[in-house]
């Protein structure tokens, strides 16, 4: 049986097959998606595709072709027909690069950090204060708004606070480097944990004396960076309008002008974390997991590394979070609460410690089960339990189903249930990483 | 003159003296070697000298600057590199990548070089590569720059915790115990290496050891190490005469019965 797939998979990725067969999906799962918009499979499909351009044997230009025409052309464009979809690409690619910085810290440099979604909280407060009406707001009792507050700042001054969150984040990256730079394994994630329900209660709890977070009702509405100018905006709707089926509003383009900055940041993201990983810093880190002393005598600083590990990693969640802040124009700690650590965990074991490709294989995977599966699971468990069906043997009819029972609850379950599986059967991840291999002189011979 | 001049060197771990006043020299271009039973406290003497343990008393001389309170990297930094003595390679990183992170001092990229990957960077890069690739060949290995360090057998991990360190460019190698569990002629061509080493590239060398073959064959001087303290030393001839070294091994009772 395993010859078998492996022969068929043998088969399918040479010669003109895999061009083939990614084209072939790509078609299929563009135009299901296009006449059913609400259909899970349909989406599903489409989401292969990457995951085929990325493992097809297909020349490099072409790859990049197909993937280019597919995240800016294909997904936007289905996007606006169900704007859903966008919802879920913008989660995957928030995640992603979320779960791409805690690669960097836990994957490369193997420093356990369990309070990770603490920078993200940073990087959103970060303009959630600035671009609202918070700063107007200091010295009022928190949910008493007076009516006269205003916007301190114009909202184009995202620009910048998307730069200072990052920088923030990674000062705060820097500062829980330094107390936790003698720990190792287990020490370092307690504290680490903890750091994270401090940056949690700290947002819960700085409504008094100044009231700079609004405790727990959260800071709204946050200001959303204008869109581009109308002469760039009409020709797109004239363009979209037939193509969609409406006048796409504002509203949906919004969602698209946050899917586009997700898609740089995510780029970005990407690049950094490839280049840090493939150069003289990026090995010092993995030394450094690999074996702390040798390390250390090689003549790696320690000290230095492993606080550059936490602010790059750090950074990455701060530029996210400035951005998810401007996207929901809402934030409240409840956002930032252990549950998303372990989330952004489960997505880094899931697609393969130290793995890129792996990580945000991951964050995609688990997005997608936690917002649609998991979702569709519920929704169809409470259309049973409104009909009059029942379970033939054991007579168990489905209205009486606790209504308790609710699979879009359980993200924690599924989380724990990704991470014991994984570490008992695959601790390397679905994509492990991969050493790259140079090409050496002396290999020629 | 002296490359590393050790002066009552005091390592305690709570009760226990493991290195106790150890007062010791290394002359540049020289292979010494420290010996002594088990527990003798060389490779703690080894620690505090690559600033991995702390001494409580004494100095440290390393080409006329003290090395007391240095962290390891900063001692590697001024050129002492060192083995293990059980292999400590970086297991999931390739071979070649192994050497490189010994380069790690003599590499002048920063993060920005690495980011936008300047000229600098790519030159810098290209010149490491090739100079790992010389060093695996020089300690004697082909092929296997690709591997992943903990594929190799024995032997093939020894020499690349060499390569490793002679990266780093140092002007002194501290080897701890380079031929443990290697077979005779594994051991004959890691001692022709040893002696390549200093002749070919300078670099003086430290090692500790336990075979007799190995030590007596290379070493200009040796210091015989017991209970963390200097017995004896002197050149191979006058060691293997030393009564207190013969006791020091043997027991006294065996050492005198053998007379």
């Amino acid at each position: 049986m395993k010859t078998f797939f492996s022969e068929l998979y043998k088969k399918a990725n040479s010669g003109f097959w895999p061009i083939f067969i990614t084209l072939g999906l790509l078609i299929a799962g563009t135009i299901s998606v296009y006449q059913s918009p609400r259909s899970l499979s349909a989406f599903l499909t489409l989401m292969l595709c990457p995951l085929l351009v990325y493992f097809m044997k297909i020349n490099m230009k072409v790859k990049t072709f197909i993937g280019l025409i597919l995240v800016i052309v294909i997904l936007p464009v289905l996007g606006i027909r169900n704007i859903f979809y966008l919802e879920v690409i913008f989660q995957m690619a928030v995640f992603a690069a979320l779960a791409l910085g805690l690669n960097i810290v836990i994957g490369m440099a193997g420093l356990l950090d369990l309070g990770y979604v603490a920078f993200y909280a940073v990087g959103a407060y970060t303009w959630a204060i600035f671009g609202s009406k918070q700063l107007s707001l200091l010295h009022s009792i928190p949910g008493a708004a007076p009516a006269g507050a205003e916007f301190a700042l114009s909202p184009n001054y995202f620009w910048l606070f998307l730069f200072l969150g990052v920088g923030l984040a990674a000062l705060a990256g820097i500062l829980l480097g330094l107390p936790v730079l003698r720990l190792r394994g287990d020490y370092l994630a307690i504290v680490t944990l903890g750091f994270g329900e401090v940056i949690r209660v700290l947002a819960l709890n700085l409504d008094k004396p100044i009231n700079l977070t609004n405790g727990p009702q959260g800071i709204t509405p946050i200001q959303r960076p204008p869109l581009p100018p109308e002469f760039i905006l009409s020709p797109i709707r004239n363009l979209l309008t037939p193509i969609v089926g409406h006048v796409p509003s504002e509203a949906e383009f919004y969602n698209v002008f946050f899917y586009f900055l997700a898609l740089i940041i995510i780029m970005i993201a990407i690049t950094v974390a490839t280049r840090l990983e493939d150069s003289r810093i990026g090995r010092a880190w993995t030394a450094i997991r690999e074996d702390e002393t040798a390390a250390i005598a090689m003549g790696i600083p320690l000290v230095k590394m492993k606080l550059a590990a936490f602010a790059a990693g750090a950074s990455f969640a701060g530029a996210m979070g400035a951005l998810y802040a401007a996207n929901r124009t809402f934030v409240s700690p409840e956002t930032f609460s252990f549950l998303q650590s372990i989330g952004v965990l489960t997505m880094v074991i899931l697609g393969g410690l130290g793995s890129i490709p792996g990580v945000i294989f991951g964050a995609s995977a688990v997005v997608i089960l936690n917002i649609q599966v998991l979702q569709n699971f519920s929704l169809y468990l409470s259309e049973l339990r409104q009909s009059d069906a029942v379970i033939p043997i054991i007579n168990f009819a489905w209205k009486d189903l606790s209504n308790q029972l609710d699979p879009a609850k359980y993200q924690k379950l599924v989380f724990g249930i990704i991470l014991v599986v994984m570490m008992i059967f695959r601790p390397s991840g679905l994509i492990p990483a991969e050493r790259r291999k140079r090409e050496l002189v002396e290999d020629k011979e | 003159m002296s490359l590393l001049q050790t002066t009552n060197v005091i390592k305690r771990f709570g009760g226990l003296v493991a290195v106790n006043k150890m007062t010791f020299s290394v002359d540049e271009g020289h292979i010494v070697s420290i010996i002594g039973p088990n527990g003798a406290g060389k490779t703690t003497f080894f620690n505090s000298l690559t600033g991995i343990y702390r001494p409580e008393e004494g100095e440290i001389m390393f080409k006329d600057h003290s090395l007391i309170g240095l962290r390891p990297d900063q001692v590697s930094a001024r050129g002492i590199s060192r083995t293990f003595q059980n292999i400590r390679l970086f297991g999931s990183m390739t071979v070649i990548e192994n050497i490189l992170v010994g380069m790690h001092i003599r590499l002048k990229q920063n993060a920005l070089d690495a980011l936008f990957r300047s000229k600098k960077f790519h030159a810098e890069e290209k010149e490491a590569e090739q100079k790992a690739s010389d060093l695996m060949e020089y300690v004697g290995l082909k092929n296997v720059g690709n591997e992943l360090a903990r594929n190799l057998p024995y032997g093939g991990q020894r020499r690349i915790e060499i390569a490793r360190a002679l990266a780093a460019n140092p002007t002194l190698l501290l080897l701890d115990e380079p031929t443990a569990g290697m077979n005779p002629n594994e051991t004959e061509d890691a001692i022709k290496l040893f002696r390549r080493i200093r002749d070919e590239k300078g670099i003086t060398i430290l090692l500790i050891e336990h075979d007799m073959r190995v030590v007596m064959g290379i070493s200009e001087h040796i210091t015989v190490m017991d209970y963390g303290e200097k017995i004896a030393e002197g050149s191979p001839q006058e060691i293997r005469k030393n009564q207190r070294v013969i006791e020091a091994y043997l027991g006294r009772e065996a050492a005198s019965s053998k007379d």
